[in-house]
């Protein structure tokens, strides 16, 4: 099975047009294209008798904030002639559109709308381009690492006014997010201890309400 | 007598002529239909906006997310061990599959395998799991197109299999089990005994369905070349599992992509031709048959031995062995407050759930929580077809359409 892997990702890197990289990654064909080769590339391997993805069986965005183009974009394709798969990745950044793949593969609409939704990708050329799975008029794309996990607003049914009312988050006890890196590798202030913190920087004269 | 009746229809009929005017042209609108969120064929939460020209749909536009609770944004702030419980809440109809594919996702990442014996458990449930599943799909289908009977007894041989999941796991439905390195605990003294008893007794059960619904005429009239999908459109579309089976494409994970113990057992892959709501049951309904020849050959198979790794820097230690050694004290308080690391890296790995392919695509940055985690539900381009399936048909069928893609809103809309 690896073997075979390694074949196909190095036919993939020798033979198809626009691949940036390609190689195997954890036993897995890893593909990395740029924007503008992605269609091509996509339908080469859709049509080309060595790859035959007949399936594109999931797009998802993953968000890398520090990055000068923080989304990548990623796409599991499935041959079921052929039994491989195929994951061809490409980044993009909040503004830039990443040309739609449904042209390709009809299924491609939903999984678009559904990373448009959570991470705020735009994608050009996609015919429909609502959100798909937050509320009816959400803000904000809920699976970028900056949205909070607690999220901004919150909805409760209000018995006076009889409907559902939308307010603003507010939570009785801070959402607690324990840091388990090492403290030798960059934890300064332990969860908790945040006095002594305090302490050693103002050379404790200051004292915590 | 006849003579009678006779005389008396041409009679109305000739007031009827006199009455009405000649001829009178009825114009319908094509208007918009709103189906769900609150029916009871929308299998949970479906909105189902509907443009129908009189009795013919003539575009179905599904709106999801009603029951979206952020899964994957929560899986980034736990721990790969407190995550496993946030499977079973996904497709609440066959758990231990979906805590399968995460399970797996993580094990390859961390380089470990399962012991022989927890792998023959997963293996075994689920094969439950996939004729749980089964028995609430084919029932409640048969029920949304207008059958009582066939849900009230799949309810009953259900219970019987969750008692199987209490035995194992200690819970009916959100169990849990199924471990990175293995799964919880092993099975309890007399447990596989009951399974056998059961797989016994199951396949008559099997065909007393069969008989109720195979060739009735009702079932047949509301299924057969309603919804068709060709083997070509079922692929663009992205279907999987039973769905593209029915539509003649012979692909089976447990087969073309072994894992757990799948490459161990003898079983037939079902598949039909006609892409139909019919064939779809049929393709169903074949699979539990082929389901229980796996749990019987799991339960020869299956030696006695250890349920899961016995690296303490993954599992943890016994409670008995806790109670004396240091060591597995501090073992224990890491993993179940810290967890453990995961190297950083990424991996889509799938499994052959009930419904189809299920899939989890797992970025680990290198800590104890996963960065990133995608899940590939297997209903979501499921229902996209919907529209495709559905263009033409009436609305009784769109209904008839929704049961057979075997729908659960938890995984549709994580």
């Amino acid at each position: 099975m690896k073997a075979r892997q390694a074949v196909l990702a190095g036919v993939i890197g020798m033979d198809f047009a626009g691949v940036r990289e390609a190689g195997l990654e954890g036993g897995e064909v890893v593909v990395r294209t740029s924007r503008g080769d992605l269609v091509t590339l996509l339908t080469a391997l859709r049509d080309d008798p060595r790859t035959l993805c007949e399936q594109m069986i999931d797009l998802c965005g993953v968000d890398w904030p520090e990055r000068r183009e923080r989304f990548d974009i990623v796409y599991n394709l499935l041959s079921v002639s052929l039994n491989h798969r195929v994951r061809v990745i490409v980044t993009t950044d909040e503004a830039t559109p990443v040309p739609t793949v449904s042209g390709i593969w009809p299924c491609a609409v939903w999984w678009e709308r559904e990373c448009w939704d959570l991470f705020g990708v735009h994608f050009a050329g996609l015919a429909d381009h609502r959100r798909i799975l937050t509320d009816y008029g959400f803000e904000g794309h809920p699976l970028r690492k900056d949205f909070p996990l607690t999220g901004y607003v919150e909805v409760r049914y209000d018995e006076d006014r009889k409907q559902v009312v939308y307010e603003n988050v507010k939570l009785t006890q801070d959402f607690r997010n324990f840091q388990f890196l090492s403290p030798w590798e960059g934890v300064t202030t332990l969860p908790g201890d945040e006095k002594a913190h305090v302490a050693r920087q103002t050379g404790g004269t200051e004292v915590l309400p | 007598m006849n003579e009678i009746s006779e005389v008396s229809a041409s009679g109305i009929a000739a007031a009827a002529d006199t009455a009405l005017p000649a001829r009178r042209e009825v114009t319908i609108d094509s208007h918009a239909m709103n189906f769900g969120p609150q029916h009871p064929a929308a299998h949970g939460v479906l909105r189902l906006v509907l443009e129908m020209d009189g009795e013919i749909v003539e575009r179905a536009d599904p709106h999801v997310g009603l029951l979206h609770r952020g899964t994957e944004k929560l899986i980034e702030s736990r721990t790969y061990t407190q995550n496993t419980p946030y499977f079973d809440r996904l497709d609440y109809v066959s758990p231990m599959c979906m805590e399968h594919a995460f399970v797996l996702a993580t094990e390859k990442l961390l380089s470990i395998e399962a012991p022989v014996r927890a792998k023959w458990i997963r293996t075994m449930f689920d094969e439950i799991t996939r004729i749980l599943n089964h028995l609430l799909n084919i029932t409640s289908f048969a029920m949304d197109v207008g059958a009582l009977t066939p849900p009230l007894w799949g309810y009953e041989e259900r219970e019987k299999l969750m008692e199987f999941y209490e035995a194992a796991s200690g819970a009916r439905l959100h169990a849990n089990y199924y471990r990175h390195g293995g799964v919880s605990r092993d099975l309890p003294a007399g447990l596989n005994e009951r399974i056998w008893a059961w797989s016994e007794r199951f396949p008559a059960f099997i065909d007393d369905l069969w008989n109720l619904l195979t060739e009735n005429r009702i079932w047949k009239q509301r299924t057969v070349d309603i919804g068709v999908m060709s083997a070509e459109l079922a692929l663009a579309w992205g279907f999987t599992g039973p769905n593209l089976r029915a539509s003649g494409v012979p692909w089976d994970l447990r087969r073309a992509q072994p894992y757990a113990m799948y490459d161990q057992v003898e079983f037939d892959v079902p598949v039909s031709r006609n892409g139909d709501c019919y064939d779809r049951y049929l393709v169903r309904m074949t699979e539990m048959r082929e389901s229980v020849k796996i749990i019987r050959q799991c339960i020869e198979k299956m030696q006695p031995g250890p349920v899961k790794i016995e690296d303490r820097k993954f599992t943890p230690p016994p409670r008995a062995e806790m109670k004396r050694s240091m060591e597995a004290l501090i073992h224990h308080f890491k993993l179940f407050t810290e967890g453990f690391h995961v190297p950083a890296g990424a991996t889509y790995t799938a499994v052959e759930s009930p419904k189809g392919e299920f899939g989890v695509y797992l970025v680990s940055d290198g800590t104890n929580k996963p960065y990133r985690c995608k899940i590939r539900c297997t209903g979501f381009s499921h229902l996209q077809a919907l529209e495709v399936m559905t263009r033409g048909h009436m609305l009784a069928d769109a209904v008839a359409v929704i049961g057979s893609i075997d729908l659960v809103f938890g995984e549709v809309d994580r």
